[in-house]
């Protein structure tokens, strides 16, 4: 299965991100954030970093570059398409999920090994964690405030579209500790904290990360058979 | 050649920790009096021609804010030095 990453100018974890879709099985393809060839990918990965310099606001320039025009249009029929932090931030941005994410409550940027509590597995990114399990995954954010209003809210909730929440302490001042949702149809999902530098026991706090790639990798492998 | 000027604020229900923090420091300077700061972005816009506010007022929907946390107001911006 090939998993896309695409790089933007000031991406930082593109690097991390392909490793890992490499270490859990799957073929990693080189993205470039000016050519909309999405080269024949079956799922894409938006990694973290400061896309454009977060210049006017975090992800505002990303959204508008050629390969996202390509990405939103495949999100669009099904792509399975992950967000990760800077990542998180362009989705919103691209309205694939609703929502914004802003600068953190404290103002600190925030590093450290987090807690998140799986809160839905209907998603093509969740489907090898069961709910409510916990996951041990760094957060390294200065804007991951996660806000929306209350309807928008209330909805996410309604449809189990709140895919993690933080676990002992909200390191941003997220709305409803939200740390990671989906879109209403399960192929799309942003993540503030970072997956992709927890699936080693070398560098990472834990291997629970790798549940996301293995779990697109399933998901995949399923839509393959059938 | 014309300016528009786009001022651009977080909407009044979203919390602006930065704006905050500049309130915080105010009385340490001996600067009292102040009940609240809220920082926006100011962002001027030359046009060759005319001043084209319909044409500023898109930039401005799509791209220099995003509706979800923010609002805008532009205006020309005349008699320039």
């Amino acid at each position: 299965m090939r998993i896309g990453v695409v790089t933007f100018p000031g991406s930082l974890d593109d690097g991390d991100a392909r490793r890992a879709v490499r270490r859990c099985g799957g073929e990693d393809v080189a993205l470039w954030h000016n050519d909309p060839d999405l080269r024949r990918v079956d799922a894409v990965i938006l990694p973290g970093g400061f896309s454009y310099g977060d210049y006017l606001r975090c992800g505002a320039i990303a959204r508008f570059s050629p390969v996202m025009r390509s990405i939103v249009a495949a999100a669009g029929t099904g792509l399975p398409v992950l967000g990760i932090c800077n990542g998180f931030q362009i989705l919103c941005e691209a309205h694939l999920l609703p929502g914004a994410l802003v600068r953190n409550a404290h103002l600190h940027f925030r590093n450290r090994d987090q807690l998140l509590r799986v809160e839905s597995t209907d998603s093509a990114w969740t489907s090898r964690f069961s709910v409510g399990q916990e996951l041990l995954i760094p957060v390294k954010n200065g804007e991951g405030r996660y806000v929306a209003d209350q309807a928008t809210l209330d909805e996410l909730e309604a449809g189990g579209r709140i895919v993690a929440r933080y676990l002992n302490g909200n390191p941003n001042g997220s709305q409803r500790d939200i740390a990671a949702i989906r879109n209403e149809a399960g192929n799309v999902v942003g993540i503030m904290p970072h997956p992709e530098h927890a699936v080693e026991a070398l560098t990472g706090p834990s291997t629970d990360g790798a549940g996301f790639f293995t779990s697109v990798l399933a998901h995949l492998s399923a839509g393959a058979t059938t | 050649m014309a300016r528009v000027v786009v001022d651009v604020m977080l909407k009044p229900e979203i919390l602006d920790p930065a704006g905050q923090a500049v309130a915080n420091a105010l009385p340490t300077l001996g600067l009292t009096g102040v009940e609240s700061v809220r920082i926006g972005k100011r962002v001027e816009i030359e046009f060759a021609g005319d001043a084209d506010l319909d044409r500023a007022r898109e930039i401005a929907d799509k791209l220099l804010a995003n509706p979800v946390i923010e609002d805008f107001t532009l205006h020309v911006e005349d008699g320039r030095a």
